[in-house]
């Protein structure tokens, strides 16, 4: 046909319409925003449902430093065995990766609600896609003013960020309880170069290094699963949540774009 | 406090001089007002504003060591056209030759205009990693000193550091019978400060390593700065030359209200830290900012900035 092949979406919803829309879909109207391209890459024709009442998106309305902005999103729903949120897409529309971070999430976790460190690069809308259990997607946005955090000099040079490469911390509340979701922060060392940062000795681009996977365990079952980009800010930080039946142990093992891996395991007692 | 750029220019409107020809002539202005603050070290203060057309950049105080045979100029300005004023101020005061720029770190407000300096053969100081960050930087810094100041911006170019400092290797500069004390310093306010010791007055300039005033900005580290002001307080200076403030205040004294934000900050960052608040609650309900100007944007910064850093300790 000598046409670029159309995204499966598009040749079906081209197949459903005899070609009338032809000319909107391959010289995409005007009034087609990022976010239609986007939704389309990410979930084809799968129907967006409005996430109020399910999910909060938390985030500046205006970021202090745009390589750094923490968000959150809040699920408002218990996980549960029979009903729970299998994924948190959490997106920025304007940014060169604009698919910061999928979240995988099991009902082990207890509470859907996940925080981390986004780079914004410029006014965008920010949104969380909450995917539950049977497929089906909810999304809250937010727009988010600040620029340049792709490109923003590392806070750190090489040498300083390689030397605590893949180092991990975790922060947990001082009463962990078992029955119900306690909140643990995971913080994993690493420079999340971007491709789009320049090194100040060489004059040369950093070449990009990041992670790609988190993959967070409890007493060896899937906790939480995390795919990543450059959008993840340096020093990753991942909030996330654990509702454990007794004592355990929590396995973190992470892996970045260079193969390298990085794995800590902690035991949890619980709090009295 | 001074006024606004505009007012000076009204009160001494009408006073000419002449415009380093090799650079584009925008906004006519009169030469910038000099104190001085020592015998032969005179200081422009820069007001406490945001980047405006109206102050063309110039909101950081400037210094102009006079010597025998020579005089070095300590920052450059925030802008050619500032800088071009600060020249013919210059040749109100003496008719020795600028031989000497001497930069006392990256940011805008004290390095766009050291390209007119370097016009006029002056040589340019810096700390040894100074170069690299106006590198890394000049193209966003201009871009948006384009957007805030307009024409002043215009003919601003990165300039070689053709003297470099090395954070152990202290290094003098002779004006002729005047000696200058350059010293380059630890990741502290941004990776490369330097400062300049005037030994015949007893007078430091600090560049932004002191803030009065106006909030102090940490671009660099909040321990670091912590540990360089315990080491800057031992310099037997009498006299301090704020890169922000007053003309000049007393040495070490002046380092004490900085000391205590950049304290406080730390304690209050560290306790959130410790009980587990998050970055975004902290900002939510920041601990207080005191007394300091134009805060609303730079203390949530330095929260950010002093979160990231902490949480790793």
């Amino acid at each position: 046909m000598g046409m670029s092949p159309l995204p499966f979406a598009r040749r079906r919803l081209l197949a459903a319409t005899g070609g009338f829309l032809a000319v909107s879909l391959v010289r995409p109207a005007r009034a087609q925003s990022q976010w239609d391209v986007l939704r389309e890459l990410l979930f084809e024709n799968r129907p967006v449902h409005d996430g109020t009442g399910l999910i909060e998106l938390e985030a500046p309305t205006r970021a202090h430093d745009a390589a750094l902005v923490e968000v959150a999103v809040k699920a408002l729903v218990p996980q549960t065995p029979e009903r729970y949120i299998r994924a948190i897409h959490l997106l920025i529309d304007r940014n060169p990766a604009p698919r910061a971070a999928v979240f995988k999430l099991t009902p082990a976790t207890g509470s859907a609600s996940i925080t981390t460190r986004i780079r914004v690069n410029e006014y965008t809308p920010v949104r969380a896609v909450a995917e539950t259990d049977d497929g089906a997607l909810f999304m809250v946005e937010r727009f988010v003013k600040a620029s340049g955090g792709c490109s923003a000099p590392a806070s750190k040079d090489k040498e300083a960020a390689y030397a605590r490469l893949g180092k991990m911390k975790l922060l947990a509340p001082e009463r962990f309880r078992a029955g119900e979701p306690n909140e643990l922060r995971l913080l994993i060392s690493h420079p999340q170069y971007s491709g789009m940062q320049i090194d100040q000795l060489t004059r040369n681009w950093i070449p990009a290094d990041h992670l790609e996977t988190i993959r967070i365990t409890w007493n060896g079952e899937p906790l939480v699963e995390v795919e990543t980009d450059i959008s993840l800010s340096e020093d990753p930080l991942l909030g996330f949540h654990l509702q454990p039946e007794g004592p355990g142990e929590l396995r973190v093992e992470a892996a970045d774009i260079k193969g390298r891996r990085f794995v800590q395991s902690w035991q949890l007692g619980l709090g009295s | 406090m001074i006024g606004p750029a505009i007012d000076r220019r009204a009160l001494l409107g009408g006073f000419a001089g002449f415009t380093a020809a090799t650079l584009p002539r925008t906004t006519r202005a009169a030469p910038l007002p000099l104190v001085e603050v020592a015998p032969g070290l005179f200081v422009h203060v820069g007001p406490h504003q945001d980047f405006t057309p109206a102050n063309r950049g110039g909101i950081a105080n400037l210094a102009l060591i006079v010597g025998g045979e020579a005089v070095a100029v300590v920052d450059a300005g925030g802008s050619p056209a500032q800088a071009r004023d600060f020249l013919e101020a210059i040749a109100a005061r003496t008719d020795r030759p600028v031989r000497h720029a001497i930069l006392t770190h990256h940011h805008p407000d004290h390095v766009m205009g050291a390209a007119v300096f370097r016009a006029i053969g002056a040589r340019i100081w810096g700390h040894a990693r100074l170069e690299a960050a106006l590198l890394d930087r000049f193209t966003t810094y201009r871009a948006a000193m384009e957007r805030l100041l307009g024409a002043a911006i215009a003919g601003a170019e990165p300039v070689p550091v053709e003297e470099s400092v090395a954070v152990e290797t202290p290094r003098r500069i002779d004006l002729g019978g005047r000696v200058l004390e350059l010293r380059a310093w630890p990741t502290a306010h941004t990776d490369c400060d330097l400062t300049v010791l005037d030994a015949a007055t007893g007078t430091l300039v600090a560049g932004d390593l002191l803030f009065l005033e106006r909030i102090p900005v940490i671009d660099g580290s909040l321990l670091g700065w912590l540990r360089v002001m315990d080491e800057l307080a031992r310099i037997p200076a009498r006299f301090v030359v704020p890169g922000h403030g007053p003309a000049n205040a007393v040495w070490p004294e002046a380092l004490a209200p900085q000391r205590r934000y950049l304290e406080d900050l730390a304690a209050a960052v560290r306790r959130a830290i410790a009980r587990g608040r998050s970055l975004s609650a902290l900002l939510a309900e920041p601990p207080p900012a005191g007394d300091w100007l134009l805060s609303s944007d730079n203390h949530p910064r330095n929260i950010t900035a002093a979160y990231k850093e902490l949480e790793w300790e």
